[in-house]
């Protein structure tokens, strides 16, 4: 019996069991399954042989469903297989989940399970996802830890091959893939004696293969498709069983036991609480404090949900059982219940014998991990205990619409006080979980204590806030939920105390960890008074230690984990302080030995520094400061952001009532600007005098945080003292002034718009027309700038040169202040697209970064002009973007005819020549649409009068005479694996509508796994030895339609280059595909100069910039126009800047240098292709656009 | 006649004094192949730079922790490799397979200038089979609240560092901005130098006019250059118990001829090389063959020193009165 303790998290439990029993392992990224196949392709890169002796064969499909197909094709032939997914992942595999259980084929799939996208996406956990595939046929097997998700796949992938109906097993997605936990290991000699050979060699016998051959997947009729799909019945009836006896096998080797259904509480109980999953354990120890009380109350924890074992369910319950509440972690609108409220139903009808009838009463709880906590355990017990108890409910939230919530008491808190409880604010930045997650590794394996870390973050990816909740005792600690009373508090980040209230969660008589600019003497004055309060009232100890001063001390820069987790110990008591350090120490060198021994040195200089300068501040009796919290929205804001939108932002969502929400999902654009984070350490600020009016500024900026604007001199009349300005120089507009202004509280400090400004003082040449400069000294007066700045009215859209750089920067963005990383390449297309067609917009928008900092609340960049016009945003799903656009288009052109062809029957009515000029409006130059607005203005108001049918339906679809410019937006994940079907469908429909492929070459959001764009010879995960095949060209593969407009473009290499290109894309009546080269963190280089590196992209012929414009398809005309020069520079000076292809070049440098010299071939090949292509003549049909819809 | 051109630098006895200085040249081990056969008598192989190491460790420690553990999605961007080579793993393997390749000496090199945990490298330097370790010091004293007293000691107390790493000679590059050189000179052999090199060249940037930002350009040395190193070796010789090197400047027979005849015991060549090629070692060897024998040399140990300071009929000439001398003899030349 293996008894050695591993501190990992449910991802990583649950692949080392997964990868060590399987042969073929198919992967596809998505949150929160893909540590599972990171960790897997890991693994096998490294050529670490598994519990078959053998080095599993990982390999990235292109999506789920290629996963699932290629697992179902591997299983087959004999192979073990598995495949890690989760939510719509889930779904996609679902078509072969239901053939390879029909096909009775053993393996295992497993499941960070997770929230399906309904009115919203959600990445985090629910069961709404397993609970889709529950018909599929599969077995389900939950677990509700981090243990269990090790121990229940050892469980599911030995039991599969006995019972050979195929095995789904789940675990809550975050709260339990996530967290990390100090569990008992699996030794592969245990693994091995689990897999039984013989039933291997079973499964293996009954192949496909041509030396005995057999055939699958017939066509049958109805004459007998009934009767053999209710054959594999005893398979069913079976499986029950055998998992039970492989879980009483595995008891036997570890020592750990389990069983279908367990029961936990009072053997008497007469009420309980049915549920599966991590919220086992808030109920577990909400059982133990009401038992303790004296109420005979107790739980069954569902283990293995399909098949159902009816009769098993019965025996787990306790005889004396009055009441049953069911809690499922899923909503099926419209149901009589919920799927395991259904089934607990059917198994008391049936299988109950008692004398006292069972009162069944169920619940949705924890959708979207929504905390789930002892206290809302107890609540649904105290429902069971009324005479008349919500046959239906919820519990987790306040639903004062349909009013099924259950009320919890707060004060219901069934934390061990022996336990230390500490809670961690810091910045993604700053290494606070990193550190965090080393610190329960270092007590969960060395110390002898139980250890567990759950981290929360932020929804924005520049400037990200996370929240560590870290527990530590002599127990197993098994809180499947936040902390609730912290017996330590750090705060990371001084400037914390002022955006949130850290001091929430802690219990009175906590200690107080700060780190801070002031020492023990000056801090107290510089704390708000509101932490004041607090910090006296529970009777806190506080402690300070400028962290910050010593990370910079010692070379770490803004990496203060390494100060912060020392004092940490020393505070905590959790370990003697010596011992402490000492296993700190060793972990550095464990984890950056790797890295090199001067990051080793500075570590270990930072932790014997920052116990010197650790000092408590003795607490006055009273709170005078004149400082306060600041409130979550700053000035005015609508109702809706006041009311809901704010809540979000403090941090204080939970408390939102359902009547709060939309009930579709459907929410106000525009509301990013009144979320003043105020990340930015050093802001640009503008040297009006040295500005040469280029306009490249506010183009690159990815966050729309520098604008430039032209105004009339006399707007300035009430101007702030100091708002800087200059002479237009424009020969038509004399007399204005141009004024460029950052927005402070909203720009991230990436330094791009430095980095590209062109213009130099000629006495200082480091000084341009825009300077970083440290906000502090400028933000007062930057923030009244701003604010008036946006009161200047904006241009007149008709009087702006858009095919001019400096023309287009005086549009007002439609889209600002996301959440990108700061520095993100692909939000300036997405700002510049709305400059340009904002305010007739409507985007199909992929999943993926762009739909995260898109879409993802509290706020929206996208935003609206002053009349109230802007983007209209749509996120359907990762894989169908296209088809979605698609959709948008045709229902779109449809709403435009049918008004047209209102306006055909109204013209008696209305006057036949205005009807005419209506009709005619053929052009989408400024002035034009400008003009058919006011026509539509007019149009509706003279409807107004007429109560007629027609009238009233055109009133509804006037607008849609002013033509809509659709797009359809995704990054490369989407537009060449996932989705490429679909893209590929469009770009052969002629359709008006418009492509934007921001590709990163890696799919981004969940963390650059490689795609079918990413290059030959870039390192990424599923390809940590060097990409091997060459990047797909996407491009090229639409040129080949010939009726398709295709342009690649990178703005940071010729800004108009993609200014004309998207207005070409726009312009062209058929299909567009654009290319948008989109730098990334990913890539591993200097975000602030990474603008000015894709001109090296494109020098070196990485990436040729180029536009095929089908309009040229005749009459000897040639098509396709190389925009860039022949490659001036190999792609090693390129791939030396990027950390993608330098680690290669670090790591294996043999297998760089080959990759290196294939990489320069491809682009060699590329350049000459082209270069031929470009003297190419070619016909191709435009497409046929009907008049009505020629926008 | 028979001249022996044989010298001994760092305790090595060597077929003439050429020695190719280190140059990124020196890397391949073909390249000191042809050098060998050209006549070189030894070669420093290419510098270990301290901040080659430390940069790139501190880049990888970026990449790998920058972005992380910030967003719910992506905890990290790139897969964890098993071994980035942060260490010289690369470096040593150049090294070892150009030792293998050559018979002649092969001089290790360091380049460096802080006491830190790169120092460990000249062990593993020395482990590689290397004759000798040259350390090479490039220390711009940029910050004017630093003294000289200061700025020495940070040399002495890494030759301190090095020294005690390793067994094999120790020979230090040096530039030659010190308020007192010789002096200088007599603590770094104290500290535990085998061989002083002199001078580093100090490789100043040059100014792109287009953007107006300084850049690297390596220009190479000329002959003129030489005389820095010819003075002060010819000062040094037989003063502070080293072997002495001499870099910069050096390309003709004659350049050869005079360092050699102020007391060095070896010259040092890279511009050279770039210039003329590896056979230019060839060149140099016969031609200061013919130039001993023209002038009756028996050997270059004879001649080696014969010039210095405390040799020399006229040591005024390295005094005021020589710069005087010289001014004024250039300012009477019509003009």
């Amino acid at each position: 019996m293996d008894s050695s303790y591993i501190t990992v998290d449910g991802n990583e439990a649950c692949a080392s069991v997964a990868y060590r029993c399987s042969e073929v392992i198919a992967i596809y990224p998505i949150t929160p399954a893909s540590p599972m196949g990171e960790l897997a392709d890991a693994w096998a890169a490294r050529d670490i042989p598994n519990a078959l002796n053998i080095t599993p064969r990982v390999i990235e499909m292109q999506s789920e469903a290629g996963a699932a197909g290629t697992v179902h094709g591997s299983l087959q032939t004999g192979a073990l297989c598995t495949t890690f997914t989760a939510s719509q992942g889930l779904l996609l595999m679902i078509p072969n989940m239901f053939k390879i259980a029909g096909e009775l084929t053993p393996t295992v799939f497993h499941i960070a399970a997770r929230s399906i996208a309904t009115h919203a996406l959600s990445i985090f956990g629910d069961h709404s996802d397993v609970m889709a595939a529950r018909s599929t046929g599969w077995a389900m097997l939950c677990s509700s830890s981090v243990q269990e998700a090790q121990d229940m796949a050892m469980i599911a992938h030995s039991a599969t091959l006995k019972c050979r109906v195929p095995i789904l097993h789940f675990f809550d997605g975050f709260r339990t893939s996530h967290e990390v936990n100090r569990i008992t290991s699996i030794d592969d000699d245990t693994v091995r004696s689990m897999l039984d050979e013989d039933l291997i060699r079973q499964h293996r016998e009954r192949s496909l293969d041509p030396d005995k051959p057999t055939l699958r997947g017939t066509a049958q009729n109805p004459d007998v498709f009934f009767q053999a799909r209710e054959s594999c019945n005893p398979f069913y009836d079976a499986a029950p069983e055998i998992i039970r006896e492989t879980m009483q096998d595995f008891a036997r080797k570890t020592g750990r036991k389990y069983d279908l259904f367990d029961y936990v509480g009072d053997p008497e109980a007469e009420r309980v609480v049915v549920i599966m999953g991590s919220g086992v354990g808030a109920v577990e120890e909400a059982i133990a404090e009401l038992n303790n009380k004296g109420e005979k109350v107790g739980m069954v924890k569902v283990r293995v949900y399909r098949p159902f074992d009816s009769k098993a369910f019965i025996a787990s319950l306790p005889e004396t059982v009055q009441s049953v509440a069911v809690l499922d972690r899923t909503k099926e609108p419209g149901a009589v219940g919920e799927p395991l409220f259904l089934d607990v139903v059917a198994s008391v009808q049936e299988d109950w014998t008692g004398p006292q009838r069972l009162k069944i009463i169920g619940g949705r709880y924890g959708l979207s991990s929504k905390e789930f906590t002892p206290a809302m355990a107890a609540s649904v017990f105290a429902e069971l205990n009324k005479p008349e108890p919500k046959r239906r409910f919820t519990v987790g939230i306040v639903d004062d619409v349909t009013h099924l919530s259950l009320k919890w008491d707060p004060d219901f808190v069934t934390e061990r006080p022996d336990n230390v409880r500490a809670v961690f604010y810091g910045l993604g930045s700053d290494g606070t979980v990193g550190a965090n997650k080393n610190s329960v590794k270092i007590i969960g394996e060395n110390a002898g204590l139980a250890a567990q870390g759950y981290f929360v973050y932020d929804s924005r990816k520049a400037g990200s806030v996370t929240v560590s909740h870290l527990r530590f005792g002599k127990h197993a600690i098994e809180s499947t939920y936040l902390i609730q009373r912290a017996s330590f508090v750090a705060c990371h980040q001084f400037n914390f105390l002022e955006k949130m209230d850290v001091l929430e969660l802690a219990a009175p008589g906590a200690t107080v960890l700060l780190n801070s600019p002031f020492d023990e003497k000056d801090v107290w004055d510089h704390l708000p008074r509101e932490v004041q309060e607090t910090i006296i009232e529970r009777k806190l100890h506080l402690w300070v230690v400028d962290a910050t001063a010593v990370a910079r001390d010692v070379g770490l820069g803004a990496r203060i984990n390494t100060v912060m987790q020392p004092c940490f110990f020393a505070l905590s008591g959790v370990l003697p302080r010596d011992e402490a350090i000492g296993h700190i120490k060793d972990l550095i060198r464990k984890t950056y030995s790797k890295l090199g021994q001067s990051i080793v040195d500075r570590n270990i200089a930072a932790v014997d520094q920052s116990l010197e300068r650790l000092r408590e501040v003795k607490i006055p009796v009273r709170a005078e400061s004149a400082r306060h919290r600041l409130p979550p929205i700053p000035g005015v804001a609508p109702d809706f952001v006041q009311r809901v939108t704010s809540m979000m932002i403090a941090g204080k969502g939970d408390l939102l009532p359902v009547s709060a929400l939309p009930v579709d999902g459907t929410f106000p654009t525009g509301t990013t600007r009144f979320e003043k984070r105020s990340i930015a350490i050093d802001i640009p600020i503008w040297d009006a005098d040295l500005c040469t009016q280029c306009g490249l500024c506010p183009l690159v900026c990815p966050h729309a945080a520098i604008r430039s604007k032209v105004f009339p001199e006399s707007e300035l009349k009430d101007s702030p003292e100091r708002f800087e300005s200059r002479e237009w120089k424009n020969k038509e507009h004399p007399g204005y002034r141009l004024t460029i202004q950052v927005a402070p509280d909203d720009c991230t400090g990436c330094g791009i718009c430095v980095d590209v400004c062109p213009a130099r003082s000629k006495e200082v040449a480091k000084h341009k027309a825009i300077n970083m400069t440290p906000k502090d000294e400028h933000l007062e007066r930057e923030r009244s700038n701003f604010d008036f700045f946006l009161k200047v009215p904006e241009m007149d859209r008709r009087s702006v040169k858009l095919e001019t750089i400096k023309g287009s920067q005086l549009l007002e963005p439609l889209f600002e202040f996301s959440g990108a990383c700061a520095g993100c390449g692909e939000t300036p297309y997405i700002k510049l697209l709305t400059q340009l067609f904002g305010d007739r917009l409507v985007v199909a928008n992929a999943t993926g970064c762009s739909s995260i900092y898109g879409g993802n609340l509290p706020t929206t960049p996208w935003s609206c002009n002053a009349e109230g016009r802007g983007p209209a945003w749509c996120n359907s799903l990762f894989e169908d973007n296209a088809e979605f656009g698609l959709g948008l288009r045709l229902g779109v052109e449809q709403k435009h005819l049918i008004a047209k062809e209102l306006l055909r029957q109204l013209g008696p009515k209305i006057g036949d020549d205005f009807v005419a000029s209506l009709l005619s409006f053929s052009s989408t130059d400024e002035t034009s649409l400008a003009e058919q607005r006011e026509r539509v203005a007019a149009l509706k108001k003279m409807l107004g009068q007429d109560q007629s049918l027609e009238a009233r339906r055109l009133v509804t679809l006037a607008d849609q005479l002013v033509p809509r410019s659709v797009w359809i937006i995704g990054g490369d994940g989407w537009a060449y694996d996932i989705g490429f079907g679909g893209v590929d469908h469009i770009l052969a429909s002629g359709v008006n509508l418009n492509l934007l492929v921001l590709d990163t070459e890696v799919y981004s959001n969940t963390g650059g796994q490689a795609s079918k764009s990413t290059p030959r010879a870039a390192v990424a995960k599923f390809a940590s030895g060097g990409k091997h095949a060459c990047k797909k060209d996407l491009g090229l593969l639409a040129m080949s339609y010939g009726n398709v407009y295709v342009a690649q473009i990178a703005m940071g290499a010729n800004p108009l280059q993609t200014l004309n290109a998207l207005r070409e894309a726009e312009s062209y009546p058929g299909v567009s595909l654009i290319i948008a080269y989109s730098h990334c963190i990913a890539h591993g280089i200097d975000m602030g100069t990474a603008m000015t590196h894709q001109k090296d992209a494109v020098t070196t012929g990485y990436w040729p910039l180029f536009r095929f414009d089908p309009r040229n398809a005749h009459d000897e005309l040639h098509p396709l126009r190389l925009d860039s020069r022949k490659p001036t520079s190999p792609f090693k000076v390129f791939a030396d800047k990027e950390a993608r292809f330098a680690m290669l070049q670090r790591a294996n440098p043999s297998e760089a240098k080959e990759l290196f010299e294939q990489a320069q071939a491809d682009i060699d090949a590329r350049w000459r292709f082209y270069e031929q292509m470009v003297g190419v003549s070619r016909h191709a049909h435009e497409p046929e656009v009907a008049e009505e819809v020629n926008s | 006649m028979n001249v022996d051109l044989s010298t001994r630098y760092l305790g090595l006895t060597l077929r003439n004094p050429l020695i190719a200085s280190a140059c990124p040249l020196n890397q391949d081990p073909e390249f000191l192949l042809r050098l060998e056969e050209a006549g070189a008598a030894a070669a420093v192989f290419p510098s270990l730079f301290e901040e080659q190491i430390e940069f790139q460790q501190q880049q990888i420690f970026g990449l790998y922790e920058y972005g992380t553990e910030s967003f719910a999605e992506s905890l990290s961007y790139f897969p964890e490799l098993e071994d980035y080579n942060v260490g010289p793993t690369e470096y040593l393997r150049r090294l070892r397979a150009a030792r293998d390749a050559v018979r002649f000496p092969l001089i290790g090199s360091l380049n460096g200038m802080t006491v830190g945990g790169w120092i460990q490298f000249a062990k593993l330097i020395e482990d590689a089979g290397v004759d000798a370790l040259e350390l090479n010091v490039y220390f711009v004293p940029s910050d004017p609240r630093h003294g000289s007293e200061e700025v020495e000691r940070r040399y002495l107390d890494l030759v301190t560092a090095i020294r005690k790493a390793i067994k094999i000679p120790l020979a230090i590059k040096v530039g030659p901005y010190f308020t007192s050189f010789g002096h200088f000179a007599r603590r770094l052999v104290d500290a535990g130098a085998d061989g002083l090199v002199i001078f580093n060249r100090y490789i100043q940037p040059d100014i792109n006019l287009e953007t107006l930002d300084f850049f690297p350009n390596l220009a190479l040395s000329e002959s003129y250059e030489s005389r820095l190193s010819m003075t002060w070796i010819a000062m040094l010789r037989g003063r502070v118990g080293a072997y002495l090197a001499a870099t910069s400047g050096i390309h003709s027979v004659e350049d050869l001829a005079k360092i050699l005849l102020v007391g060095a015991d070896v010259a040092m060549l890279a511009s050279a090389i770039y210039r003329h090629g590896p056979d230019h070692f060839a060149r140099l060897e016969a031609g200061l063959k013919s130039w001993l024998i023209e002038k009756d040399y028996a050997s270059v140990q004879q001649m080696k020193g014969s010039l210095s300071r405390e040799n020399c009929s006229n040591p005024e000439a390295f005094e005021r009165v020589n710069y005087m001398r010289s001014l004024v003899a250039y300012t009477s030349k019509p003009i």
